[in-house]
């Protein structure tokens, strides 16, 4: 699946796809990722008619209700610019499904092609084209990083997290048991299989915390919406304070590096 | 096909099964402990990613190839089978294979039948047809004697048993066979097996076996197998019946090995399994062993229909290696038999539909969280969370008149096509998608705290009270 995005040259614009659950549940991610991307000298535009890449109701098996969705998000980006996304899944969608999704419409497709082939996940924007090496500024801590399915076998970008966190000298990455594993959320799996997901949300808040890690970050926020309600549902039914917090990795990265400046 | 099979549409009960495996954390922890191991003996078989991928490629070029020219294959086989003086039947549903083998037995006034492990006998519930014609059917695999004995049906395609403790088996042995006294030592408990079976092998008129491979240009059965029972039931008995889908033919000899190293290290990580097989004939005069009649049965139960369809031919690659099964996160937490289907796991997802119709099925096609795990495995590169979706589709949409599948459309619901054209509604359009998410933002906090199946392990969602855009409007005020 894996289909690694040409390497552009440093850009000095970037449109910013935040999507929807950036957009409503995550902003400070969203306004992180923009700072984050603006610190490094690029403009970022953040088209005002962004909705939702469409993958829910894609991946529930209503394509012709994500193909609708979807073709709304096909003209927002009329610049040669590359597309950045917060989240692994969403660019997924987008960078893979959305040439297949046209395939019977050929001027969509066409729009959609050019779109896939400048669609970036954050981390690997960050790392192939800015090779962003993020000085540390914080004290010494240890975080512990998921990364989605998506990030890491649709988009094939599993080490750039990684590497980002990796770049940060009082920050040790623990490394956690099953690492690789799906958190469980999948979007409507989540509801429809809500007693399997369950067991697999709670196998993986055990195994990052296992680690110690003071705080896990994701480039994914369906993935933390699953993780960190389910730590904190966890947390509240055996009437104990938070233990797992979590942020994107976005912002993390933005607060180790100095902040907002 | 049986009664069970007939009304039983695994769909049904399919989340009660789950949560009764994932409310026992002993299940829980003893799924979890053997796919982990099969992970890693997987693992250790494929060191060099490039070579894994360019053998995944490999398999899946053969198999393709050999799809693309299936009915011509099929008809290659039967002539060459034919001259090689193996028998050809045609079966196009479990009824009608059952009808076939069961007809071979009772046609040699035989009663007594040795069974290697086949899936396809299982997925025809031989069996319970077997058992209703007065027929001994004993199964000769150790996991599937152990799931024989305990009147169950093997969890797994590759280890049958896999649900099950030395405990539990040894508890078996001493309460199912006569004489043996209760011992958890596993090579006491498999000599126990073998003394049984040795009998067996001597007594049955009958060996049934499935088959690996089928070689097309010179008619050759290919048997993969660790136990050597698979070798018993193919030479020891007279008459040896071998059971298949149609899908299992290859053209060229060449074609075996890659498949063959691409199926052992996958589904045990061994290098090459402990017995190979190829047969190519019965007995032939002057030879001291063998059986002297072998019969082949292609069975298709839905498989053609599968075959029909471009994408969806893609599921009859597969070489039931089962590695899919053992890397799934879902298989991990709920084990095989929750699924209710004779394949379990990601491809018991993908195939089961075309065996059992959508109806039965649509269900199962959500319980996956399309975290591409098995796809990424997959020996022959099966899309299977690709599959999955489109399988969605074809059960949630609408009834059509000239459906791809069998029960298109059963899980069809009006209201929730209704609220997916709603929420398309809003999220088209950049005006409505802005007063929605507005009202989120500023009425968020009126969502119940209840909220459905989220919130049974999870705190509720509650929008942000502003917007990433209010933010950044704001700012840029500023």
């Amino acid at each position: 699946m894996t289909n690694p995005t040409p390497q552009a040259r440093r850009p000095a614009d970037v449109y910013f796809f935040a999507t929807c659950v950036v957009d409503q549940f995550f902003p400070d991610a969203g306004m992180d990722a923009i700072t984050l991307l603006e610190r490094q000298g690029i403009r970022v535009h953040f088209p005002e008619d962004q909705t939702c890449c469409g993958q829910p109701a894609y991946s529930s098996g209503f394509e012709e209700e994500a193909r609708r969705v979807a073709a709304q998000q096909l003209t927002l980006f009329p610049n040669d610019w590359p597309v950045v996304v917060p989240s692994g899944s969403c660019a997924g969608m987008m960078k893979h499904h959305y040439p297949t999704l046209f395939a019977a419409d050929p001027a969509r497709k066409a729009l959609a092609e050019k779109l896939s082939a400048r669609v970036y996940e954050l981390t690997q924007f960050l790392v192939e084209v800015l090779d962003f090496k993020p000085q540390d500024c914080g004290s010494p801590c240890t975080v512990v990083l998921h990364t989605s399915c998506s990030a890491r076998r649709e988009m094939g970008v599993h080490l750039t997290g990684h590497k980002l966190l990796g770049e940060l000298a009082q920050v040790t990455v623990a490394r956690q048991e099953h690492e690789a594993e799906c958190c469980g959320f999948g979007g409507t799996f989540s509801i429809k299989q809500p007693e399997i997901s369950g067991a697999m949300v709670e196998d993986k808040v055990k195994a990052l915390k296992a680690t110690g890690a003071e705080r896990v970050v994701s480039a994914d926020c369906g993935c933390l919406m699953n993780i960190l309600g389910h730590a904190a549902w966890r947390d509240k039914q055996e009437g104990r304070a938070p233990s797992l917090p979590g942020e994107h990795i976005a912002s993390f990265l933005l607060r180790r590096s100095g902040g907002e400046q | 096909m049986s009664e069970h099979t007939l009304h039983f549409k695994p769909a049904e009960g399919f989340r009660a099964r789950s949560k009764a495996v994932v409310d026992s954390p002993f299940l829980r922890q003893s799924f979890r402990g053997a796919m982990d191991f099969l992970m890693s003996k997987r693992a250790a078989q494929f060191p060099d990613p490039e070579e894994l991928e360019s053998l995944r490629s490999l398999g899946e070029a053969i198999r393709q190839y050999n799809l693309a020219k299936l009915p011509d294959l099929l008809l290659q086989l039967e002539s060459r089978l034919t001259v090689n003086g193996i028998k050809v039947h045609w079966a196009e549903t479990p009824d009608e294979a059952n009808a076939i083998i069961l007809g071979i037995v009772e046609g040699h006034g035989a009663t007594r039948m040795v069974k290697g492990k086949s899936m396809v006998s299982e997925e025809i519930e031989l069996n319970h047809a077997a058992e209703a014609a007065g027929i001994e059917a004993l199964e000769s695999d150790m996991g599937e004697y152990i799931v024989q004995l305990a009147n169950e049906k093997p969890s797994h395609i590759i280890m049958p048993a896999i649900h099950k403790t030395k405990e539990e088996i040894a508890r078996l042995f001493h309460e199912k066979v006569p004489g043996v006294d209760y011992t958890d030592n596993v090579d006491a408990l498999i000599q126990i097996g073998r003394n049984v079976l040795r009998r067996k092998f001597l007594e049955a008129e009958i060996g049934l076996s499935g088959v690996n491979f089928a070689v097309a240009e010179t008619g050759t059965l290919c048997l993969v197998e660790n136990e050597g029972n698979g070798r018993m039931c193919t030479t020891a008995p007279a008459i040896h019946i071998a059971i298949t889908g149609i899908e299992k033919i290859v053209e060229k000899l060449e074609h075996v090995p890659p498949l063959l190293s691409l199926l052992t290290r996958s589904a045990t990580g061994q290098n090459i399994s402990t017995y190979f097989n190829m047969i190519s004939s019965p007995r032939k005069p002057g030879e001291k062993d063998g059986p002297e009649e072998v019969h082949l049965v292609l069975l298709d139960n839905g498989r053609s229909q599968a075959y029909a369809d471009e994408q969806l031919r893609k599921t009859l690659q597969c070489i039931r290696c089962g590695a899919c099964m053992n890397h799934c996160p879902v298989y991990t937490r709920i084990g095989g038999h929750a699924y209710g289907t004779t394949y379990p796991g990601p491809i018991g997802k993908i195939i089961s539909p075309h065996m059992l119709g959508l109806d039965a099925t649509a269900g199962l096609t959500t319980a996956s969280s399309l975290c591409g795990a098995c796809g990424e495995v997959c020996p022959v590169k099966i899309p299977i969370p690709e599959l999955l979706i489109r399988l969605r589709n074809e059960a949630f949409s609408a009834p059509q008149a000239k459906p791809a599948m069998r029960g298109q459309g059963a899980g069809h619901s009006p209201l929730i096509s209704a609220i997916w054209r709603g929420w398309a509604l809003v999220y088209r359009s950049p005006a409505l998608y802005r007063a929605a998410s507005w009202l989120g933002s500023r009425f968020g906090w009126l969502l119940p705290a209840h909220q459905g199946a989220w919130t049974s392990v999870r705190e509720p969602l509650r929008p942000a009270p502003q917007r990433l855009r209010d933010r950044l409007k704001e700012r840029n005020k500023a």
